[in-house]
């Protein structure tokens, strides 16, 4: 008989594969997980305080650092509540040009999970090919709004800049381009024993239990739930495109793994038909009052970003501050179910569940 | 927007005033806000922009800000609560008044048009939204079941996609959330957003259920004492709401019996005050 004892481990906030500045304090018996306590704040910077001093157009560069690794869809929740509340029309250019940018995050997005993802279970080169592959959608973002990560692109009415000359050609060649690499990925990666072994079954949960808990995005996909608001409650000009929802089974690390690979082929769906009706010359803004100023009321919007539903909540008093402006952070919701996930399972396993829900810090504190 | 902007959109000189909803006589613009709210609003008012100091300061003796104890605070804090007990019964009637002048001001907005002939009770003739009878069905259900009284208000909120709206009664708010989330009439499963908000006068904390079958959201709001402000927990009926309701206890200061774990969520647990109440002075203004 070997004697056991409880032990406290803290993982984080300074780990790689926690993906920012997360905490976690696990009990361990053995190499299994007792109890799993979150501690986050250590990237809180009070956005939604600050949001209360600043007009609108001030705030979307805030909004860019929330989710860091998807600052476009940050950037259209805001304007799209604003524009929502003051009734405002779009140009249909402007919201072509926002769309495309949403969906190009997406795949961003969804490459620096596949690749971080991978890094965490502990294959490297995977990482190398998805960083590379995205730096080309980065390039092309800063070639339309001069920033990599933050863009701050989007304004409450249109969007800053138009397209350069020929960038929407370039778009259209990523694209083409993303297909093959794809299938470069899947041969790399998707079938290899290892890396199933690591993660079918692990980090299980059904449908009921990620509703409870509010999952969105590919944690709720994944179960089985047919939820994406892009179809579901359509914004934008999503209802003009033809994509489907990937859906999975079992809730598990791998059925996550492969909503959130075949969410990147829809994205290449959407992108494609966007680019083809692209509309040759328009306005990238709408005629917007010059000092943004919302009536007095209350919204809730929520679009899906690459993580789930991320919402904005708005309670205007007429003035050019919004009142109380309160963001709904898909990863902030989605990391709830962590500690449940955890109790019960081997300490390798840790990082593969954390990894599966895919967090970004920026956005838990925010 | 208003016909005015499309008029001229980028005059350099447009005055700001006018060109929010002008048209409309809603209370919504800041100059006729006075008028309908007359005792606690001023004060308010006058505060919003600023980030920190609260209207009780000027009452209260000027506290150095940066070594100020708990005590002191508790002497401020004291200080404006008699401050605001004199005008909270007047402020919060007021409030419930703006609120609901509001919602037909901007009702009144579009319909038109942005026109502008409707005035603030001369409320154009408009069909009833298609989420009414929505609305009506859910306040029969709450007060069959609930309690009579349990709505203190339902509307319609129309810019956020004629999003039916109820303000629930404090105190039958646990047993209106069991209602939404069991009744086979709405069984709304998934939570999808809780936010709290200071509105000087009072706290209100926003739930947003959704069932996700049929696509019916609903806004649900609980009003509470600034003071003492307690909403029960819905951690038991929805298990998403444990970090939310933690986050708001901790930026908000507002309690939730029955949270099993009602710790600060962001600010660090030795952190003194809720940073994001409206009278909240930061440590270290300077920063």
């Amino acid at each position: 008989m070997i004697r056991t004892e409880e032990l406290l481990l803290n993982v984080g906030p300074q780990h790689p594969s926690t993906h920012g500045v997360f905490r976690i304090v696990v009990k361990l018996d053995g190499e299994v997980i007792t109890e799993a306590t979150p501690v986050m704040g250590y990237l809180h910077r009070g956005t939604e305080k600050l949001a209360e001093n600043l007009n609108f157009t001030q705030i979307i560069p805030y909004t860019d650092r929330m989710d860091y690794v998807s600052a476009m869809t940050n950037n259209y929740v805001l304007c799209h509540a604003v524009e929502k509340m003051m009734e405002l029309e779009i140009p249909e250019r402007a919201e072509f040009m926002r769309l495309i940018v949403m969906e190009m995050q997406r795949v961003a997005s969804h490459l620096v999970w596949w690749g971080t993802y991978l890094l965490d279970i502990g294959a490297m080169s995977p990482f190398l090919y998805a960083f590379s592959d995205r730096e080309r959608i980065l390039s092309l973002f800063n070639e339309l709004c001069g920033a990599r990560l933050t863009y701050n692109y989007m304004r409450v009415g249109g969007v800053k800049w138009d397209a350069p000359e020929g960038w929407i050609a370039k778009v259209k060649v990523l694209v083409k381009d993303m297909y093959n690499r794809l299938d470069e990925y899947h041969n790399l990666v998707s079938g290899n024993e290892i890396f199933l072994s690591r993660i079918k079954g692990i980090g299980q949960y059904d449908a009921k239990t990620a509703i409870d808990y509010g999952l969105s995005g590919a944690n709720l996909r994944s179960t089985g739930v047919k939820w994406d608001l892009r179809k579901d409650e359509p914004y934008s000009l999503y209802d003009r495109f033809q994509f489907d929802v990937p859906v999975g089974k079992n809730g598990d690390c791998f059925d996550r793994y492969e909503c959130r690979m075949e969410e990147i082929v829809q994205s290449l769906r959407i992108l494609e038909q966007a680019l083809e009706q692209f509309p040759g010359e328009g306005d990238t803004m709408g005629k917007v009052p010059r000092v943004i100023r919302p009536p007095a009321g209350e919204i809730y919007v929520r679009i899906e970003s690459p993580r789930g539903e991320i919402g904005c909540h708005i309670v205007s008093k007429g003035k050019a501050e919004p009142f109380r402006l309160k963001f709904r952070r898909p990863s902030f919701v989605n990391l709830q179910i962590l500690p449940k996930l955890l109790v019960g399972e081997s300490m390798t396993n840790l990082v593969t569940i954390l990894g599966g829900i895919d967090i970004v810090l920026g956005e838990v504190d925010c | 927007m208003s016909e005015e902007n499309k008029r001229e959109p980028d005059e350099a000189s447009a005055p700001s005033e006018p060109v929010a909803e002008a048209p409309s006589e809603a209370p919504s613009e800041a100059p006729s806000e006075p008028a309908s709210e007359p005792a606690a609003e001023p004060a308010a008012e006058s505060t919003a922009p600023t980030p920190a100091p609260a209207p009780e300061e000027a009452a209260a003796p000027p506290a150095p800000r940066r070594v100020e104890t708990d005590e002191e605070k508790a002497a401020r804090r004291k200080a404006s609560l008699e401050a605001r007990e004199a005008a909270k019964a007047a402020a919060a009637q007021a409030a419930a008044q703006a609120a609901q002048a509001g919602n037909e001001g901007r009702a009144a907005a579009k319909a038109p048009g942005g026109e502008g002939e409707g005035g603030e009770e001369e409320q154009p003739p408009k069909p009833p939204s298609h989420n009414q009878p929505r609305l009506d069905r859910v306040v029969a259900l709450l007060r069959e079941l609930i309690a009579e009284d349990a709505v203190e208000e339902a509307y319609i909120n129309e810019p956020n996609d004629h999003l039916p709206t109820l303000v629930i009664k404090n105190e039958h708010w646990l047993k209106t959330a069991q209602l939404f989330r069991s009744h086979a009439e709405l069984s709304c499963s998934y939570l999808r957003n809780i936010s709290g908000v200071d509105y000087e006068t009072h706290m209100e904390v926003v739930y947003y259920p959704l069932n996700m079958e049929n696509h019916h959201c609903y806004c649900v709001k609980v009003r509470t004492d600034r003071e003492q402000p307690s909403v029960s927990s819905v951690t038991p009926i929805w298990e998403t709401a444990n970090w939310n309701e933690r986050e708001i206890y901790d930026l908000l200061g507002i309690d939730f019996p029955g949270h099993p774990d009602l710790r600060r969520i962001m600010m660090p647990d030795d952190w003194v005050g809720h940073p994001l109440r409206k009278d909240y002075v930061p440590l270290d203004p300077e920063v």
